[in-house]
């Protein structure tokens, strides 16, 4: 039909996701001060990113999928981001 | 997916449009889900940035193990899944009915580790309006308030809540994905069902992969 | 009710199936009910809307008779705050934000890209289901003691305070979300993938555009409305303290969950009018639209700026000034999409040929309203403006003149230029041209006196106001039931023309698009040929084929 699924490729990603899982489980033992969360999301957000681009199979899709996904992302952005920066930015401009 | 005849609805021109309609839109689907949730993380990070002290607090409370053995599942319906998709694809029943099955059977195995993950939460003093005490949470370095530490709970139930709910519709859909399967109503030429119930799937498990950081990896144990 | 023509005596006595119309082709309760096609659901929400306008009408005329004197007595002040809460929560959700899409929208979107039905037309019945759900949801609870937290369900109040039904009312609400969350995703869906051959996007109807960019805002603000009533009963059930202060709460935050969908709500609400709007005017001005990719581009604009802007509601609530000051600068942003559009429609108007039919006096109504509407937002936009006119009946007015000077006359313009072809009937012109002027002319009675009045300082959602506001208020209400009539009159005449109404042809307007190249009403399946599209929409320049 539209694109091939590919199984061999199906188990290295899912090889690669539980590397990471152990990663960030493993992290939380050592103290990265500042950095715990970031790191923490950003594994999460790359293990995220394997199983959409492909198990989701964004990555063999037509643009306007690629859109509809970004889209999500850009709307969830604007909801974090504007309503962020109300509470980031109550002590500024104070009367 | 009309009744007994043929597996293409009337108003589509041919299978292939009808099933590109069916993955389009649950894409748009899962856009309107990923913003359901991001309600949530929008109130939980607004709070986290208030009261870190007590979200970590709270987060270290919580049981890790539970959380990674869960995700470590998850993960794996997710591979299960996607071997589904590509069995319907590629005509082998055998293979999509075995991977439907398993996929659901691993989302309700998430679903049981949780029960009993709440049930341990219940007895270590976690639920509020249940089983939360105050007492617990005073007279700790760094000083935190109970009653933060309770808004931190009650972000990690309700979003492991509407997870969990999502999940056992998913786990429905799986089934119901399964005894049709079986029954031999998928073709390579029609399996938009099983895509996009895979589509679902995976989404969820995506859902679950920020939660964890979010909610049982907040600061250092 | 069909456009039936003599059948030539021929083999079959059964009519070939393009010629029963989708009303006739069965009968019973069952089809209706159980129906996948779109023009049978349009019509199955013509039905439910219409009663909530209604309902929703009939709260606001006892709460305007209550203000006809400043200590009025109709009312204790408790009732008073359930009445304009019902009035508020049933406009916005059960007939604002579906009346244009699911009537209209439902109706025509397959019919003007060539198709034969929506992407998913059992989805489509579900989305009706659900409104009638979460309708009889609310109504239970108007009926068993009422809400009086206002629409917008402020906490702490709606959450620790409010002994009246707030979570059945909410429940209600959350249930409809899902019918217009699913009808988003059908129009969406629909759009991209059922055009017919030709139709590139930027040969598409504007009301197809406006109706896409409509369905952007139902997708991606509605869900957030659902997490925030859930959690809001959640709070009110169970007192974890989300929004409530006292126990640690932030109230803001429910506002600013609330307002991040509530105020693209209005975009859902004044969008598809807009397309209205756009579709009428090049016909009764026999000309092209003028600057057609303005206006198309402008409607996505509205719906991704409208996102933006969310803030304005809050500027006296205690957010950052910071904050205020940034969704003020968005806010005078978005009103530019608009903008654009008010002067393409008008430059259309210009060298045009002007008919002056009841769907066209209903557009010359909405443009000149929303411009009023529109400019006096930026007066709300402003932030020391706001904090000035903040909860008064200036806001009132501002919105009811979108809202209704606006959104219910595009409605009304719509309904009208459609009504031949969704019954092949035409309505009593003289009818039309009479309510549209009574309803004009009651509409600016009842509202223009409320923009004076708040800001001269009178409250909102108080029952009981000063003296010498008193002469406005009777004028509003006077107004106001000069309003009711003009509505009551299209409620019987379209009724009336059922029955008794000249029977319209396949295009009584001589109007472009693929809807008018098919009978009135319409086949089960739309089009015996799916249409190929070999040119631009509007041209009207060149003169309309009128088909049979």
């Amino acid at each position: 039909m539209s694109h091939m699924t590919q199984p061999d490729r199906y188990v290295l990603v899912f090889l690669a996701l539980l590397a990471l899982t152990a990663a960030t489980v493993g992290l939380t033992y050592v103290d990265l001060g500042a950095w715990h969360s970031i790191v923490g999301l950003t594994i999460a957000a790359a293990k995220a990113l394997l199983i959409v681009l492909f198990f989701m199979h964004l990555f063999r899709s037509k643009s306007v999928i690629w859109v509809i996904a970004l889209s999500g992302l850009f709307w969830l952005g604007i909801l974090l981001i504007l309503t962020l920066t109300d509470y980031a930015t109550r002590s500024w401009l104070t009367y | 997916m009309s009744a007994n005849h043929s597996s293409l609805a009337h108003h589509f021109a041919d299978h292939e449009q009808q099933h590109e309609v069916a993955v389009l839109g649950m894409w748009v689907f899962l856009a309107t889900e990923l913003m359901v949730f991001g309600a949530l993380f929008a109130g939980y990070a607004v709070y986290r940035a208030q009261y870190p002290a007590e979200f970590a607090a709270g987060s270290r409370a919580l049981n890790i193990w539970f959380g990674g053995i869960n995700t470590v599942v998850l993960l794996s319906s997710s591979l299960t899944m996607a071997l589904g998709v590509h069995g319907a694809q590629v005509g082998r029943r055998n293979v999509a009915v075995m991977c439907l099955a398993l996929t659901a059977l691993l989302g309700t195995a998430f679903l049981v580790i949780k029960g009993f993950e709440y049930h341990g939460d219940y007895v270590e003093h976690l639920v509020p309006g249940l089983s939360f005490s105050d007492q617990d949470w005073l007279g700790r370095e760094p000083h935190v308030h109970p009653e933060k530490v309770k808004l931190f709970l009650f972000f990690y139930y309700t979003m492991t809540g509407l997870h969990g709910v999502h999940l056992l519709i998913g786990i429905v859909f799986m089934t119901v994905l399964t005894i049709l399967a079986w029954r031999g109503r998928f073709t390579p030429q029609y399996y938009g069902p099983i895509e996009v119930g895979g589509l679902y799937w995976h989404f969820v498990d995506v859902v679950w992969l920020f939660l964890l950081p979010l909610l049982y990896l907040i600061g250092p144990r | 009710m069909s456009t039936a023509t003599l059948q030539p005596p021929s083999e079959e006595s059964r009519p070939a199936p393009m010629e029963v119309n989708y009303l006739d082709v069965e009968y019973g309760v069952k089809s209706w009910l159980l129906t996948t096609d779109h023009k049978r659901i349009a019509l199955l929400y013509l039905i439910s809307i219409t009663i909530m306008f209604f309902l929703g009408g009939a709260f606001i005329a006892v709460v305007r008779t209550h203000l006809l004197t400043p200590s009025g007595a109709l009312l204790d002040a408790d009732t008073y705050n359930k009445f304009f809460t019902m009035h508020g929560i049933i406009m916005v959700f059960f007939f604002l934000i579906p009346a244009v899409p699911a009537v209209l929208g439902n109706f025509l979107l397959p019919m003007m890209i060539g198709a034969k039905d929506l992407a998913f037309p059992r989805l489509n019945l579900l989305s009706w289901y659900l409104y009638m759900f979460g309708a009889a949801f609310t109504l239970w609870a108007v009926l068993s003691g009422g809400v009086d937290t206002g629409w917008t369900f402020y906490t702490p109040y709606s959450t620790a305070s409010s002994h009246t039904n707030v979570i059945p009312a909410a429940l209600g609400i959350f249930i409809t979300g899902f019918s217009s969350i699913l009808t988003g995703l059908n129009f969406i869906v629909t759009t991209h993938r059922m055009r017919a051959p030709g139709l590139t996007w930027f040969r598409l109807p504007l009301m197809v555009w406006s109706l896409y960019a409509t369905s952007i805002i139902m997708l991606l603000g509605t869900p957030v409305l659902a997490c925030t009533i859930l959690l809001l009963a959640i709070e009110r059930t169970l007192g974890i303290g989300i929004f409530d202060p006292a126990l640690g709460g932030d109230p803001i935050l429910f506002q600013h969950l609330f307002w991040f969908y509530s105020h693209p709500a209005v975009y859902i609400m004044i969008l598809p009018g807009m397309g209205v709007i756009s579709e009428v005017i090049p016909c009764f001005s026999r000309k092209n639209i003028y600057g057609y990719s303005f206006v198309a581009f402008s409607s996505v604009a509205i719906a991704v700026f409208g996102f933006l802007v969310w803030g304005h509601h809050m500027f006296v609530a205690g957010q950052s000034v910071f904050a205020a000051m940034v969704f003020s600068l968005l806010s005078y942003l978005v009103a530019i999409p608009s903008a654009i559009k008010v002067f393409t429609w008008t430059a259309t108007l210009y060298k045009g040929s002007i008919a002056f039919d009841t769907p066209m006096l209903y557009a010359f109504g909405f443009i000149a309203m929303f411009t009023v509407g529109g400019l006096t937002g930026l007066f709300l936009a402003a932030l020391g403006l706001n904090v000035h006119v903040h909860d008064t009946y200036f806001v009132i007015a501002h919105f009811h003149f979108i809202m209704v000077g606006g959104m219910v006359m595009a409605y009304m313009s719509g309904l009208h230029f459609w009504w031949p072809k969704m019954t092949g009937r035409m309505y009593p012109e003289g009818w039309g041209r009479l309510a549209a002027l009574i309803i004009f002319v009651g509409f600016v009675l009842t509202f223009l006196p409320q923009f004076v009045v708040g800001y001269l300082g009178m409250p909102r959602r108080s029952h009981h106001y000063a003296p010498e506001f008193q002469v406005l208020n009777v004028m509003s209400t006077a107004g106001a039931s000069i309003l009711s009539v003009g509505y009551v009159l299209p409620l019987v005449y379209l009724i009336w023309s059922l029955g008794y109404g000249k029977l319209a042809g396949p295009n009584p307007w001589k109007a472009t698009g693929l809807e008018w190249q098919t009978p009135s009403p319409p086949p089960p399946d739309n089009f015996a040929v799916t249409p190929t599209v070999t040119e631009a929409p509007y041209q009207y320049a060149k003169g309309v084929n009128v088909v049979g």
